[in-house]
């Protein structure tokens, strides 16, 4: 349930639009179904008043959308802004990817998005009509009965571990200022990191089993703006599906997580939008624990321009071979 | 039939400068280390990306290593300092992941220390050898 409602934000996008502050805004798209919604570009009126969706469903992360949105688009964009996009936003920022003149930023105020899986995995399939609220209320075409679900019940799962509900950036902001969160979101890491190696193995074997490559985590990731990206080399080997392998698609995972390690923001969209759920974060979220245990904390994002910790070092650095000694058995 | 005995494939990325003179320096002073060790020179340790790491497993390694100068003496001031976090990092990842730590090294050895990398080999061949083929990250995809 978001404290902040649609009609906020539909007023802001329409004055902003027709004041002439922005050409473009850039917001969440109602979709076939109440919960599929889409990122979008609105240039009208009439379309932000008929389909602009603000609701438990608008997870989508829009700052990677500003590299190209900028570029292509003629205008000022109005952008939507979580506070865990802004991290993103500004890692951006800190990469040169898209010009800051280009953008007004709106920060919104966010209470946790809702998973559609965890919601079908209670209300069952055939889901007609979503209502968001506290309680959101699931009707199915099976049956005539409103099924109530308790929102906090159903968070995304980056949303249970969250952050911050800081805004890092913004030029405007609608609710409160929220503040950094010292969340349980290592919880996870170590507790596999406390397993065996070979358990560690068939957990990881089941989970990059099921990969089907579709890049969708790739292609959504805000640190993942190259515009040559390595799984693109068609000479690699590894561009596509492996069909026979115990544990696939490793190469694959290491090194997208690998490539972000620094710049990931931990904003969460990458585990989001895997249609096989595989638990990326975890993967992205070890990273980022051991370089704050090896090199200090660090939360990319947090600030414009400041200096991840693989492209610095001290001379006095943890040597790789030791590194396992750092707790990790 | 007959069983061959099992030797693991070494790939042992050398810098240029020093780990690359040290192995020179082995085999002048007639040094033994296993032929099984396949050195790849590259003109700096941090020139190893990630994925050489990956995808010498990828391709049928069994171990790999990496030599370079000792920090503070690289050729190009701070390369090492870059490989020694990388490869941190992503040894850390190989052992969360449930790869057996003993299949990656890195090693700092000097143009002047071919003892040091006779024994480093012969050391490394031997951990390997004891776990014996690479599985977990080899890919038939790549395999020829
Ligand atoms: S989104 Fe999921 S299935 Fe698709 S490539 Fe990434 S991990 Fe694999
Ligand atoms: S790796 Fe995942 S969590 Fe990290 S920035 Fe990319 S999409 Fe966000
Ligand atoms: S996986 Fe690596 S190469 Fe590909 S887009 Fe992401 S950062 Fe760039
Ligand atoms: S030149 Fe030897 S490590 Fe950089």
């Amino acid at each position: 349930m978001q404290k902040i409602t649609r009609d906020v934000l539909v007023e802001k996008a329409v004055s902003l639009l027709e004041n002439g502050t922005v050409a473009n805004v850039l917001g969440w798209r109602k979709g076939e179904f109440d919960y599929d919604i889409t990122p979008a570009v609105f240039t009208d009126k009439a379309d932000i008043e008929a389909n602009f969706v603000w609701n438990d469903f608008c997870g989508a992360n829009f700052s990677k959308y500003l590299v190209q949105k900028t570029r292509k688009l003629e205008g000022k964009i109005l952008v939507f802004l979580k506070p865990c996009d802004t991290y993103s936003f500004n890692q951006l920022l800190t990469e040169h990817r898209f010009d800051r003149e280009k953008v007004y930023a709106v920060g919104v105020s966010c209470e946790g998005m809702v998973d559609i899986d965890k919601i079908k995995a209670i209300a069952g399939d055939g889901i007609s009509k979503i209502v968001c609220g506290e309680m959101i209320e699931v009707s199915t075409v099976y049956s005539d009965e409103v099924i109530k679900i308790d929102a906090k019940d159903v968070l995304e799962g980056r949303c249970e571990s969250c952050k911050s509900k800081k805004h890092v950036a913004y030029d405007e902001l609608l609710g409160e200022e929220g503040d950094v969160i010292d969340s349980n979101r290592f919880d996870e890491v170590a507790k596999l990191e406390a397993m065996t190696p070979d358990e560690r193995f068939a957990f990881w074997q089941e989970q990059l089993s099921k990969c089907i490559r579709c890049n969708a985590c790739r292609d959504i990731c805000p640190a993942c703006t190259c515009e040559n990206c390595v799984f693109n080399n068609p000479n690699s080997g590894v561009e596509n599906k492996a069909a026979a392998n115990s544990f696939e698609e490793k190469m694959f995972h290491i090194i997208r997580a690998f490539h972000v390690a620094g710049r990931c923001t931990d904003c969460g969209e990458c585990s989001r939008v895997c249609p096989q759920n595989i638990p990326l974060h975890l993967l992205n979220r070890k990273f980022i624990k051991d370089m704050d245990s090896f090199y200090g904390e660090y939360q990319a994002g947090a600030e414009v321009g400041s200096r991840a910790p693989l492209v610095n070092y001290t001379t006095e650095d943890v040597e790789p071979c030791d590194v396992f000694e750092g707790g990790n058995e | 039939m007959q069983v061959k005995e099992y030797k693991p494939l070494i790939v042992a990325f050398c810098c240029n400068w020093c780990s690359y003179a040290g192995a020179d320096l082995a085999g002048n002073n007639r040094l033994n280390y296993p032929a099984e060790v396949k050195i790849i020179r590259v003109p700096c340790s941090c020139r190893v990306n990630p994925m050489f790491v990956l995808r010498a497993f990828q391709r049928g390694a069994d171990g790999v290593i990496l030599c370079g100068c000792h920090p503070g003496d690289c050729h190009y001031t701070s390369g090492n300092y870059y490989t020694r976090r990388r490869m941190a990092m992503l040894f850390s990842m190989l052992d969360y992941l449930g790869i057996e730590r003993e299949r990656t090294r890195v090693e700092w050895v000097s143009a002047a220390e071919g003892a040091k990398f006779a024994a480093t080999m012969n050391d490394f061949a031997e951990k390997v050898a004891a776990l014996g083929e690479n599985k977990r990250l080899e890919d038939l995809r790549c395999k020829k």
